[in-house]
């Protein structure tokens, strides 16, 4: 009986020196284990089924390179290739989202309006004033940290280079200011959403 | 009511039966046999043979 199981370093070494049929091994030892990974993620069988195979793509046109070193694990390494597909599909997806066609067609399905109504415009202006009254509460050097960060929109570098500080003080300020802004806020009783 | 005679699988029973279709292993499995790397002054060139 051969309970002998041949490594997935060596199946790799004789697909990369022409042994087709140590591709087939591989993929047949490891398919469920990868799918599942990428089903897992993007719950749709067609999906999955396409990232699965752009995934042994990549993995077939690297072998044949001769570009893969086996300092990894082979597993590891396919399952870090379909991990990085799958975030190409959700980015692809964000850019050009997809409408759901079950029932009617509606149009606002794809259609958003994403600019503000004069109801949200004027609630955010009023949070934005609260905001700047709020601050004015803060200590000399946190404001100051705080006002430049944010609303002069400049690098911790300039910050310090400017106030004569090291970028860590400044970015100390900057943590207490939020942590008393927060204080602040939670004094007041304030809800400060839109 | 109707009445539902099948039992709708859980999320962990679906994970377990998940396998690539058979055509989708074939496919790579020719995709392979018939790839070919030819390395011209440095530069890899893939092609596919039919």
């Amino acid at each position: 009986m051969n309970n002998v199981e041949i490594t997935d370093a060596v199946l790799v070494r004789n697909y990369m020196n022409g042994n087709e049929a140590a591709l087939s091994t591989l993929i047949n030892r490891h398919q469920h284990r990868i799918y599942s990974f990428i089903f897992s993620k993007v719950f749709d069988r067609d999906v999955a089924e396409d990232i699965f195979q752009d995934t042994f793509i990549k993995v077939i046109k690297t072998l044949k390179k001769g570009k893969y070193n086996e300092e990894g694990k082979f597993l590891p390494w396919v399952m870090r290739i379909a991990h990085n597909l799958v975030i190409d599909h959700f980015r692809k997806n964000k850019r050009m989202p997809k409408f759901d066609n079950s029932g009617d067609f509606n149009i606002f399905s794809v259609l958003s309006d994403s600019d503000l109504n004069a109801e949200t415009q004027i609630i955010k202006d009023q949070i934005e004033n609260d905001v700047k009254e709020l601050i004015k509460e803060l200590p000399e050097d946190q404001l100051e940290v705080l006002t430049m960060r944010i609303y002069k929109d400049m690098s911790f570098k300039e910050i310090s280079e400017r106030t004569g500080v090291s970028i860590n003080t400044a970015l100390g300020r900057m943590r207490y200011a939020l942590i008393n802004l927060r204080k602040i806020i939670e004094k007041h009783n304030l809800v400060l959403t839109n | 009511m109707r009445k539902l005679y099948t039992k709708k699988q859980s999320k962990k029973d679906e994970l377990k039966n998940l396998e690539p279709s058979k055509e989708t292993i074939q496919f790579l499995l020719n995709y392979s046999k018939n790839l070919r790397i030819v390395d011209f002054q440095g530069i890899k060139f893939e092609s596919i043979l039919n």
